[in-house]
């Protein structure tokens, strides 16, 4: 069933951080904590489907028949953007507890390589539809949140290891993502 | 450095100018792109036709034919070539979903007799250094002067007469079979592909 | 706290000090991204050289227009409409950089670093100062790029730039143009240039 391939696909074989390196920002930047990482997965998981939704529709019922397929990437950031605050404000209004969790991360989420990146990568699926797109969406951010949960997990442990002056901070965060990538490059092949 | 106040009128204003001027400015590159851009696909087209043909007079762009097929769901593009009004072979494009990382796309030049000329890769996403050497000469040139009637396009762990690529035999079997589907297409569609000529 | 740097020292830092992909870690995902091979990391540095160039320009000369609260929708119109300008010449006039740098061409308007000196430095500064802060994080980050994409295909494919130094048949460390390839040489660069910049400061 193509919506299973599109799942296994985006999680494991293709995912989203460690093979298509979208997202490689927040994946550094936030994952010291695992709890931060689960925060920031649920914000993009948020936004990435909603602005998924928002940018193919966009393009499938006013770029493309104006003949305007060039202006998809400013059209698309700014619905991203607009969306990113939208959200921010209606989740402050209606449920507050979740803004408290997830507020934070709201803002760095529009300069996200993965959501501008997924959202057009949604356009080329084979047979898209909506449906289609969406499920892409979801499924890239679920492959996300393992990548960054994983690997905040691993970071965690790193805090107390003995590392190599030159390594610390950085390079051994990369290093680390590059051991992970290469277990993600086992799926190769899966679908 | 004094800024503009933010009242409401001079921030819709300074958006509105700024988005009317950032719109006019990609419109106009557009104009002036869209033209080149065209030019450089076609010109791709061409240049992989001239690649895998043998020698032809016409334009084969021009006397496409495309065919609806049930092997895929796309329309398949063939491109006869005629020398002065004879028939001498077509390109026909070939692909497969079975290669190692999914799409493998290629355009496999026949002559009249469906003797494969040569093949050229158009798209593909296999491992690089193991399944992108599909693109070497060691791999294509053993496709070369064959004739699929009679040359089993399976790999040779299969019982065909495949090399297959080091490493990558799930690229060569995808490869092999899109090769096949090319031929097919080419034989149930020939007499459709001589009277194209315009 | 804004000290009166020389010209000099404004162009410099983005090289070495503030280098943005070794220092300050903003654009990342290109940087891993596309750099299987010099050329290509060449080409994405080039490219992000002009859009980071054209759009401190253009915001150093209409930062008094902009009111503060619609200043980053305004600075995101401006890098995105260079963006897809961008996307539009190398698609007409260099498509096989085009087809290379993939997806990684519309990401450009995302990249931090772009957003990021629009914000802290061109919307404050004047135009030659902006242009200076352009160029040198410009050029700081397509040596980053052209470095990392040099490493990786010397290593990867035998190669630098296209050409070949290794036979036919050699074993390469395919690895390297792979994605976890992309980590590792970053990792280890990422150690040379601090050890180096460590040196010379």
């Amino acid at each position: 069933m193509d919506y299973i391939i599109i799942l296994i696909a985006a999680v494991f074989v293709n995912n989203i951080v460690l093979s298509q390196f979208l997202g490689i920002c927040p994946f550094l930047g936030v994952s010291n904590k695992v709890s931060t990482s689960v925060g920031m997965s649920g914000a993009v998981l948020f936004v990435m489907t909603i602005a998924t939704m928002a940018t193919y529709l966009l393009h499938q019922y006013i770029l493309v028949p104006a003949g305007l397929d060039y202006l998809r990437t400013i059209t698309f950031i700014l619905v991203i953007a607009a969306l990113v605050q939208m959200v921010e404000i209606i989740l402050k209004k209606v449920s507050p507890p979740l803004y408290q969790a997830l507020g934070v991360f709201l803002p760095l989420i529009t300069t996200n390589c993965a959501v501008l990146g997924v959202a057009i990568l949604a356009l080329g699926l084979e047979g898209g539809s909506l449906l289609k797109a969406v499920f892409f969406a979801v499924a890239n951010s679920i492959g996300f949140a393992l990548a960054l949960i994983v690997f905040a997990s691993i970071r965690e442990y790193l805090e107390l290891a003995n590392i190599p002056k030159g390594m610390k901070g950085v390079p051994i965060n990369l290093l680390v993502a590059g051991l992970l990538s290469l277990a993600f490059l086992g799926f190769t092949g899966l679908v | 450095m004094s800024k503009k106040k933010d009242t409401f009128l001079n921030m819709v204003v300074s958006l509105f100018v700024i988005t009317i001027v950032a719109g006019f400015s990609l419109g106009f590159v557009n104009d002036l792109t869209v033209g080149p851009k065209a030019k450089a696909k076609l010109e791709k087209k061409v240049n992989a036709l001239k690649l895998v043909l043998p020698t032809f007079d016409n334009n084969p762009v021009d006397d496409i034919l495309l065919v609806q097929s049930e092997l895929a769901k796309d329309s398949i593009e063939m491109y006869p070539a005629f020398s002065e009004n004879k028939f001498v072979g077509a390109a026909v494009i070939g692909s497969t979903e079975k290669g190692f990382s999914g799409l493998i796309k290629i355009m496999v030049g026949f002559n009249e007799g469906g003797n494969i000329k040569n093949i050229e890769v158009l798209e593909q996403k296999e491992t690089p250094g193991l399944g992108t050497k599909m693109k070497d000469e060691k791999f294509l040139a053993q496709f070369r002067e064959k004739n699929p009637s009679n040359f089993n396009l399976k790999v040779t762990k299969d019982g065909g007469e495949v090399d297959a690529l080091t490493g990558a035999t799930i690229t060569s079997r995808a490869f092999g079979e899109a090769v096949q589907m090319a031929y097919d297409e080419f034989v149930d569609n020939k007499d459709s592909l001589k009277k194209t000529k315009k | 706290m804004a000290e009166k740097m020389n010209q000099t020292q404004n162009f410099l830092k983005g090289i070495v000090k503030e280098n943005p992909v070794f220092v300050m870690l903003l654009g990342m995902c290109p940087t891993l991204g596309v750099t299987s091979s010099a050329f290509n990391g060449l080409g994405m540095g080039v490219a992000t050289l002009f859009v980071l160039l054209m759009s401190n320009v253009v915001v150093s000369l209409v930062k008094s227009q902009i009111p503060s609260k619609v200043r980053i929708p305004a600075f995101i119109i401006i890098i995105a409409s260079f963006v897809t300008i961008v996307e539009m010449v190398l698609e007409a006039f260099i498509p096989f950089l085009y087809e290379q740098l993939g997806i990684f061409i519309p990401l450009i308007v995302v990249n931090c670093l772009i957003l990021g000196r629009a914000e802290a430095f061109a919307s404050k500064n004047n135009l030659i100062s902006s242009i200076l802060d352009a160029l040198g994080m410009g050029l700081g980050f397509v040596i980053a790029l052209t470095m990392l994409g040099a490493v990786r295909e010397i290593l990867g494919s035998g190669s630098l730039f296209e050409l070949k130094f290794v036979s036919e048949n050699a074993n390469t460390f395919i690895l390297f143009i792979l994605p976890p390839g992309a980590f590792i040489a970053l990792a280890y660069l990422t150690v040379l240039f601090n050890k180096i910049s460590i040196k010379t400061s």
